[in-house]
């Protein structure tokens, strides 16, 4: 079936490195003797940890139960005993250590009551629910939670189910669709059935010919409807916004989402996590983790999360050389120290050893010239030379004025740029300092309307005290002088003692109104 | 006769355009002063008197009204200065070295040691602390603006100031150093 494609701008060509690790089945990784679950695994609140120190778990159990509606559960990898709950590190740019949940493996792995979900006699937003306390996030690294993009008013008319994978390196995604196809499928039917999409697209980069295979394949045996759309291999193809481009020409700008267009997206890992939780009644607790760059043996790994990424790129044999991990792909992954303790979490597609062989340092960076050679690969259409320029120069409302805020990150502008400007770094800064000065904007707000509310308030008080001290002396006075009436009968004309009473009515000023 | 038309067309023009201006300047009449609003939306609303004003509106009246010096405001730092510059067409002047305040922070009352005297809910300008008499009181953190006027009034002493520590949530991207920002910093801010 052939459809027509729309073209996005820019976008890089790098080197894939893909052959490095698709060659190998997915390894079913040993489990390890100790499991940190940093909390937060989703995108929205964190959730609330449902287990103390010293808890036993059974596989599969929540250990951290969703919050609020944007939040996802947390289960236990494997069966074993609560160790300890506090701060550790994770794989986060700050370096900072997070809450998190550490389980002591008893080495049994043994599983809680498992049940199919007989999901066609609940009710969607029941089905939702199950989801949720499920944990189903999405695996391609946003981390949103499934449920939340199943609770939508607009009516979905195009299912697209993201195995673009255009990123170097990895490989997860691969090697799921060539290895799990079937389970795939039976995921995005349930998907299909969930949205109520008329249509479903299944996307693949052309560079995957084997997992378009295994695709199509399992299609027809489904007997299902679904096209597999192949993309021409072009970084970042698989990107949210991009991919939604080139399948329905549909654009979202970044304060709107694909949703609100009728065109919701996830991912395949995410396809059969679903079919997972409901099909076998599992939550998330393992992941498919691409393993490359400077080891051995690279390939993929189906992992517990909570795993150290140490431990599990020493499972490959990482070569003396290395020097350092990079968290996620080459573009856009975050680089860490080797021996960082930071454990896998459910946005770890791969790890990548570093050596100084095959990511040989930057240059330093030397004077942009407006070569605008960012401006012709930039996905967005943005024009990064001069988001940098008025990032450096510290003025982020001129920045934001430049469309700062649809900058997705991709790292294609500072790929290609002949000076080494790490641009992406530039964009972070200058976002983060947006996002800052708006959470203090906001903050200083309330704090003005609770000063003058609070000046108000005194104003108010003081003038009460005042007219009830007015009241009283009246009151005083009028007894007075009823008393001397009462002595001297013969005065008369006197006003009515009430009359001295008739400031009664409130000092009301408007009442500010919060916003 | 030319003379007299046009000198009765220009009159009848300006009785007209005087009329609409006198009816715009009463029909679209500004409550308020809009400078000192706009000053007052610069300032960062901590309440703090550290300008030496009772509150960030009336420093904000003394800037519109000429009698005060834009770089009074210790929480709002160089940047607040810079801006109020900007929006006066002023002299940038930096802060007094040691009136710049490192990080936030915030009150925290020990909890042991209050005795309930209410007297710094009364000194809080922005309705942060919450208590009764003889009950004990506490700070709701992510209201209070760490303007410290609740450290005096204290009679045991039981208010502390605390740092907020980072978090990945508050975390922010470092600016990238390059050598000749660094020779600039060296060199003082002297711009803005």
């Amino acid at each position: 079936m052939l459809r027509p494609l729309f073209s996005f701008p820019g976008g890089i060509k790098p080197d894939s490195h893909k052959d490095d690790s698709s060659r190998t089945p997915i390894a079913p990784a040993p489990l390890p003797e100790r499991l940190t679950l940093p909390l937060r695994q989703s995108a929205g609140v964190m959730p609330l940890p449902t287990v103390r120190v010293g808890d036993r778990v059974k596989k599969g159990q929540v250990i951290a139960s969703a919050d609020k509606w944007v939040s996802a559960s947390l289960h236990a990898p494997t069966s074993g005993k609560v160790a300890d709950i506090g701060k550790y590190p994770m794989a986060h740019p700050s370096g900072l250590p997070a809450l998190a949940i550490v389980i002591e493996s008893d080495g049994l792995d043994e599983w809680r009551e498992r049940q199919p979900l007989d999901w066609q006699r609940l009710a969607p937003q029941a089905v939702r629910q199950y989801l949720q306390q499920s944990g189903v996030v999405g695996l391609g690294g946003a981390l949103f939670p499934s449920h939340v993009k199943l609770d939508t008013e607009t009516r979905i008319e195009e299912l697209i189910i993201n195995g673009a994978e255009c990123e170097p390196y990895i490989t997860c995604d691969d090697r799921l669709m060539r290895e799990r196809a079937a389970e795939i499928v039976s995921g995005v039917a349930l998907l299909r059935d969930f949205t109520g999409a008329r249509q479903t697209l299944i996307a693949i980069e052309n560079n995957k010919p084997e997992a378009i295979r295994a695709m199509r394949g399992a299609i027809s045996e489904h007997g299902e409807n679904f096209a597999v759309v192949t993309l021409p291999t072009r970084y970042p193809a698989g990107s949210l916004r991009q991919l939604v481009y080139t399948l329905t020409g549909k654009r979202a700008p970044s304060n709107v989402l694909p949703t609100a267009m009728g065109v919701q997206c996830f991912n395949v890992a995410t396809a059969h996590s679903i079919w997972r939780a409901i099909v076998l009644g599992e939550p998330v607790v393992r992941r498919v983790v691409t393993v490359s760059g400077n080891v051995r043996a690279p390939g993929n790994w189906d992992a517990p999360i909570g795993m150290s990424m140490t431990a599990l790129l020493e499972l490959s044999g990482t070569f003396p050389d290395t020097d350092g991990l990079i968290a996620g792909g080459p573009m856009m992954g975050l680089p860490l120290p080797l021996a960082t303790g930071a454990p896998l979490t459910k946005d770890s597609n791969c790890l990548i050893a570093r050596s100084p062989r095959l990511f040989p340092p930057r240059p330093p960076e030397s004077p942009c010239i407006r070569c605008t050679a960012c401006a012709q690969v930039c996905p967005q259409g943005l024009q990064p030379f001069e988001l940098y320029w008025w990032s450096r120069a510290r003025n982020f409302e001129k920045a934001a004025d430049y469309a700062l805020a649809e900058c997705i990150e991709c790292g294609c502008c500072a790929y290609v740029c002949p000076a080494s400007i790490p641009l992406v770094h530039y964009f972070r800064f200058a976002k983060g300092e947006l996002a800052a000065a708006a959470r203090e904007q906001k903050m200083a707000d309330s704090a003005r309307f609770r000063f003058e509310f609070r000046q108000f308030r005194i104003e108010r008080e003081k003038a009460e005290k005042a007219e009830k001290l007015a009241r009283a002396a009246a009151a005083q006075a009028a007894k007075q002088k009823s008393a001397a009436a009462v002595e001297a009968p013969a005065a008369s004309g006197e006003p009515a003692p009430m009359a001295s009473l008739k400031s009664h009515d409130q000092p009301c000023a408007p009442n500010p109104e919060p916003r | 006769m030319d003379i007299l038309v046009a000198i009765v067309v220009m009159a009848l023009g300006a009785l007209l355009l005087g009329a609409a201006l006198g009816y715009a300047a009463v029909r679209f009449r500004v409550e308020g002063d809009p400078v000192t609003d706009k000053i007052n939306a610069i300032l960062p609303q901590t309440q703090c008197g550290q300008c030496g004003f009772p509150g960030c509106k009336p420093y904000a009246e003394a800037i519109a009204s000429g009698k005060a010096e834009i770089n009074l405001c210790p929480p709002g730092g160089n940047e607040g200065a810079c801006k109020l510059a900007e929006l006066l067409g002023r002299d940038y002047a930096p802060l007094e070295e040691e009136a710049i305040k490192p990080e936030r922070a915030v009150a925290v009352i020990v909890e042991d040691r209050c005795i309930g005297c209410t007297l710094c809910i009364q000194a809080c300008p922005v309705d942060a602390i919450v208590g009764a008499a003889r009950q004990m009181h506490t700070v709701v953190e992510a209201l209070c603006t760490g303007c410290e006027l609740c450290l005096k009034p204290c009679p045991v002493e039981c208010i502390d100031m605390r740092a907020i520590p980072e978090t990945p949530e508050t975390w922010r991207w470092p600016e990238v150093r390059r050598p000749a920002d660094e020779r600039r910093q060296a060199e003082g801010m002297a711009a803005c």
